[in-house]
């Protein structure tokens, strides 16, 4: 797998990599850790006139507190996210989705902004992005700009950036005290992309029961962009939880859409053991679940080897079922 | 005799401790844990793999192939490419036609099989997505991958042809004008209708074995050079030998100015027992442009052109009494032979058919396979060679018919299986297993695994409705190993033997080498033949080094695959041990003036019985190589050679019993507990036998919920890269839990039965059956493989359907 020929600099500044962008037109590629555009270059998908690399400019790494939120340089890599003091402290659940991205050699090389900006649908972070309202700080000649991440992912590969653009920082904004996250990361091997995933953080109250406040949901691979659940959001608002909520696959209650938990015979019983509320019922569990059945409106799933779009729908609704229960108990501090 | 050892936990220790890779003093080299001599040049790649290669003015090919399944080629414009910078020359297949010759077919199974003319670069047709259209020479590889987008292929698109039942209807489009039956082979024992009249219970079922890439860790490469007189062929192939045979019969290039080179070999699983498009070619080009070329695959080129394996669909139907005794079997086969008949492609369903019975007993078996031609890559042997798909049928149907009698899987196989004290024993096949001990690994595994207990906390789950559940597997395969008896493969129209050849020498300082006709990629041989040829000439382990793979030096051999290598070319190597040290002792008893029937080798001495006199086997080949003062007869210098041609194959047998839990609301799928007793007959190297069991387990694993090669409906492999053609890696296994029972090979002098394949043929409906028994509750009778969790998740969803 050998790429089409392009010229390559390596700029030793931001300044100069702006410049360099700015003069080589729409055909230039930003490089950073390689990890997303080498691939599309050796399957020659991608024939980029001139690779800017940026993966060496000490002005873009770093993760710095700004006070109201983090700010991490677009050319950190995800290890150095993963084990940044600061993010493990401030934003968690960027550092549990990173700590999932591909394999260890991966996070090595492959960089937070490179991530975002590949803008890939099944990536880890773009949901992150979006379920956290994170903010891309964008360079170009004609000076910065400040982009919502729910204006950034426009299509399946496709960001805001225009042509000469290059991000320098994502800023995340801290949520504050009472929120517990989770990302819920289902594939079929280590190394695999998500087939679906889903990004949650939930805040808890414990004033007159314990309920669900605020949630922030975030799909990964159920569309062109990210998802933000925003109808789950809404429904989940005010839920109450017993402390049982969305266990992986071992507390969860309800049944398997449609499927008939509790027909006759020697199926397995319903879920939640005896006497528990069934799917769609009254009761705290209920709320839950049935806030996490809104999860798959709205969005468009691809269909590939590992799913067609039923199947990611139907996981959608579970996994975010497990994610604000995982979410909720880390909230409460368990 | 049956000896039980627990095998991983020995190896662990082993590879924790290299002091333990030594025998103790007094210890016998074959038996012990060494560490492989090979593997330090091999892991640091301080070694020549084909790619690494160069050689002066060496030249690039790289290949323009196929985007379409099935079309006619109507035109190959090479002028735009030849002018690009750096390109030596551009070649269409026509341009070739006239030399290029057909790729062979070393197995046809029946005397009037569609066997069609297969060009190594298509000419006027293409039948498969990937085939080689034109090929570009440059001064470097990237210069040849840039030319190839400057040939200009016009295609005239001709129907697809994906689906073997389909394919065999009235009026399908055709593969090949004789059309899409290549062969119907049958074999049978018994009277099988008898055995199903009137039946109390019949177990059918269809199976779809999917298509899967064999994914050698180093890809293809090839290398081929010519002095204008003498050809040299590098390649990444597992067979030299075979190979050198055929590109002379293909490109008329003498046998005896064709030298092939299999360097050290990065795995082959099946996929490089073959001659290729490829290895034709490049020897084409050498001698068209006398310089030297090489090719090297990428990892997207070798998902569309390695061989593929299995790709078969299993219509099967057992028959047994009310009590689960089995009465008999039938087996009706569609298998996919892709668009071309390769190497052995039609032998490999074949191989499988005698294994169908697995380690059961019955009246009757009735077998037919017919060969499908599609527009697809041809399959050929991928690790188990119709062996796992037979293993898979019979253990799954197992399984169904302890089910459908309400009968525990492992009491059902109790009442079925050969008896220890039946050995040797005639299968319902017409094979003789000549050993075996199954209740012995099957107790042994049922203990490790805690069976009881697992049992135990699967009908709990099921009792709380859990929505994870468990499931258990059982598999209880056995194999036939060793390829081959050569009257066996002849009676089966196979092209060649099975024989081995081996040659051992003790140089003149005591130092010894092997010369083996196996071409070891992977298996460790330079180790396990060194433990051989130490115990049987009693010199240390690291005064022998092992010969292999170059037609040059080690001139005879069949190569290595079938799990044949140690039962026997290991073999051949014993019995050319024999005739040195028979050699020796004649010089010796010269030496010592005293009578051969008076000298005894003992601790790598000669001595004349009852005195001090003595020689070492040393100072017996320095002798030798003086040659000053022979025995009348005796010709110089101390060495001999062997060939071997077994009389029987080898059956390793075991039981693998398997724990996954299903989330069902999920359909994912986790190994749990994974217990593998093998009974691979005498162990020569444990930490070998410990390595194979564990690659083996981990590919039987991925076909069973991972690989599968897709095309879609116009006959494109989306499967080309390693994120859609999913293989697992240590963190999607589970740790596996190895043992051993030892019931020796009475058909061979070590004892030993091979194990190069056990693990993948045992593993496959282990797994399987794992899922499908969590899921009875369900109604689920079957999950096609590989069972992704859409499937597993479906399969819950529809119930049985």
């Amino acid at each position: 797998m050998i790429p089409a020929s392009f010229d390559y600099v390596r700029p030793a500044s931001l300044e100069e990599a702006v410049a360099a962008l700015d003069g080589a037109g729409e055909e230039a590629k930003v490089l950073s850790g390689g990890q997303s555009l080498l691939p599309l270059l050796r399957m020659r998908l991608s024939y980029p006139s001139v690779l800017v690399d940026v993966g060496r400019l000490e002005e873009l790494r770093g993760i710095r507190d700004e006070g109201g939120h983090l700010a991490i340089g677009a050319a950190a890599t995800h290890d150095e996210v993963v084990r940044s003091p600061l993010v493990n402290a401030e934003c968690p659940l960027v550092a549990l989705a990173t700590a999932t991205v591909a394999d260890p050699a991966v996070r090595h090389r492959g960089t937070f902004g490179g991530s975002l900006a590949h803008a890939d649908p099944a990536g880890d972070l773009p949901a992150v992005a979006v379920a956290l309202d994170m903010e891309f700080v964008i360079r170009s000649s004609s000076g910065e700009r400040i982009v919502a991440a729910r204006d950034f992912f426009v299509d399946y590969l496709e960001t805001a950036l225009a042509p000469g653009e290059i991000i320098t920082e994502i800023r995340v904004p801290k949520l504050g005290d009472g929120w517990g996250f989770h990302y819920e990361k289902f594939h079929r091997t280590a190394q695999a992309w998500a087939t679906v995933g889903v990004a949650a953080a939930v805040r808890v109250s414990t004033q007159g029961g314990r309920h669900i406040e605020e949630a922030r949901v975030g799909l990964t691979n159920m569309g062109s962009t990210p998802v933000r659940a925003t109808e789950v959001e809404a429904a989940v608002r005010g839920a109450e939880l017993n402390g049982q909520a969305g266990t992986n696959g071992s507390g969860g209650g309800g049944s398997v859409n449609g499927h008939p938990r509790s027909q006759e015979g020697a199926a397995p019983g319903n879920g939640n053991g005896a006497g528990s509320a069934p799917h769609g019922g009254p009761g705290p569990r209920g709320a839950l679940r049935q806030a996490s059945e809104l999860a798959a409106e709205g969005t468009s799933p691809p269909t590939d080897l590992h799913g067609g779009p039923g199947y990611r729908r139907h996981l959608a609704r579970v996994l975010t079922y497990r994610a604000l229960g995982t979410a909720a108990r880390s909230a409460l501090g368990g | 005799m049956t000896e039980e050892i627990d095998a991983g936990m020995v190896a662990r220790r082993i590879a924790e401790d290299g002091d333990l890779s030594e025998p103790a003093p007094g210890r016998n080299e074959v038996g012990a844990a060494r560490r492989r001599k090979e593997d330090a040049r091999l892991v640091t790649g301080r070694t020549r793999w084909t790619d690494n290669i160069q050689l002066p003015g060496m030249l690039y090919v790289a290949f323009v192939r196929s985007p379409m399944a099935h079309a006619r080629v109507t035109r190959v414009d090479t002028s735009a490419a030849r002018a690009m910078p750096g390109v030596v020359a551009a070649l269409s297949g026509a341009d070739l036609a006239g030399e290029q010759g057909s790729l062979p077919c070393a197995w046809p199974v029946t005397e009037d099989i569609v066997l069609p003319d297969h060009p190594p670069m298509a000419v006027e047709e293409v039948r498969y997505a990937g085939e080689a259209v034109a090929c570009v020479i440059a001064t470097d590889r990237y210069k040849a991958a840039d030319a190839l987008e400057a040939v200009e292929v016009d295609y005239e698109p001709l129907p697809a042809v994906l689906d073997m039942v389909k394919a065999l209807e009235e009026g399908s489009p055709k593969v090949h004008e004789a059309g899409n039956r290549s062969y119907v082979w049958k074999f049978g024992t018994g009277d099988v209708d008898a055995a199903f009249r009137d039946a109390p219970v019949v177990i059918e079922r269809t199976y779809v074995q999917q298509r899967l890439i064999p994914s050698a860790m180093e890809p293809r490469a090839v290398v081929a050079e010519t002095d204008g007189d003498f050809f040299t062929l590098h390649s990444s192939t597992q067979i030299p030998h075979i190979l050198r045979i055929m590109l002379a019969q293909v490109t008329g290039i003498p046998e005896h100015k064709l030298r092939v080179v299999a360097p050290d070999v990065g795995g082959g699983f099946g996929s490089k027992l073959q001659v290729t498009a490829e290895e034709v070619i490049l020897l084409l080009l050498a001698r068209r442009l006398g310089k030297p070329v090489k090719w090297t695959e990428s990892r997207s080129e070798g998902n569309l052109t390695v061989h593929h394996g299995r790709d078969q669909i299993q219509r099967l139907a057992l028959a047994a009494d009310a009590d689960g005794r089995l009465r008999g079997l039938r087996v009706d086969l569609l298998a996919d032979m892709g668009a071309y008949l390769m190497l052995v492609t039609p032998g490999i369903p074949i191989l499988g058919a005698f294994m169908y019975n697995g380690i059961y007993k019955m009246d009757a078996y009735d077998f037919t396979c017919t060969g499908v031609f599609t527009t697809k890559m041809p399959t050929d042997a991928y690790r188990g060679a119709g062996r796992p798909e037979a293993t898979f049928a019979i253990e799954r149907l197992m399984d169904e018919l302890a089910d459908e009698l309400s009968l525990d899987p492992v009491d059902l196989r109790r009442r079925n299986w050969i008896g220890h004290e039946e050995f040797p024993y005639t299968t319902v096949a017409n094979l003789t297993y000549d050993s075996g001990n199954y209740e012995a690994a099957t107790d042994r595994a049922l203990a490790v695994f805690g069976y009881d207990k697992l049992r135990a906390e699967q009908a709990d789950r099921r009792e709380r409705g859990e929505p994870v559940q468990l499931g258990i597997g059982v598999s209880t395969y056995t194999e036939m190993c060793g390829l081959a008896p050569s009257r066996v493969l002849g009676s089966l129209s196979y092209g060649a033997g099975g024989w081995e050849h081996a040659s051992v020498r003790m140089l003149p300082t005591g130092k010894v080498e092997v010369v083996t006709g196996t071409s070891p990629h992977g298996q460790g041989h330079e180790t396990a033949w060194s433990q051989i040829v130490a115990d049987a000439l009693s010199v240390p382990f690291d005064d022998v080094s092992v010969i292999h793979g170059d037609t040059s030096s080690s001139h005879k051999g069949m190569d290595t695959y079938g799990s044949r290598s140690l039962v026997v070319g290991g073999i051949a190597v014993v019995q050319a041990c024999d005739k040195v040290k028979e050699k020796a002792r004649h010089i010796a008893a010269h030496m010592l003036e005293a009578s051969p029937d008076d000298v005894e080798f003992a601790g790598g001495t000669f001595r004349v019985r009852g005195t001090d006199a003595a020689k070492t086997i040393q100072e017996v080949a320095l002798a030798a190589f003086a040659a000053h003062d022979l025995p009348p007869g005796v010709e110089a210098s101390l060495d001999s050679e062997a060939t071997f041609d077994p009389e029987n194959f080898s059956y390793p047998h075991g039981t693998h019993l398997c724990a996954v839990e299903v989330d069902t609301e999920t359909g994912a799928t986790r190994i749990r507990e994974y217990v593998a007793v093998d009974d691979v007959g005498n162990v020569v190297n444990p930490m070998i036998v410990e390595g194979q069991v564990h690659g083996g387990i981990a590919q039987g694993v991925a076909q069973a919920l991972f690989e599968e090669a897709v095309y879609d409906a116009e006959g494109n492999l989306l499967t080309t890269t390693m994120a859609d053609y999913l293989l697992p890696s240590a963190a999607d296994l589970p740790e596996f839990t190895t043992d051993r029972t030892e019931t020796p090979a009475t058909s061979n002098p070590l004892g030993v039965k091979g194990v190069g394949e056990a693990g993948t043929i045992a593993s496959t409906p282990a797994v399987v059956n794992a899922i499908v028994d969590a899921l009875r509750p369900f109604g689920v009778k079957d999950v096609p493989m590989p069972c992704t969790p859409e499937r597993v998740w479906r399969a819950v969803h529809g119930g049985g359907s």
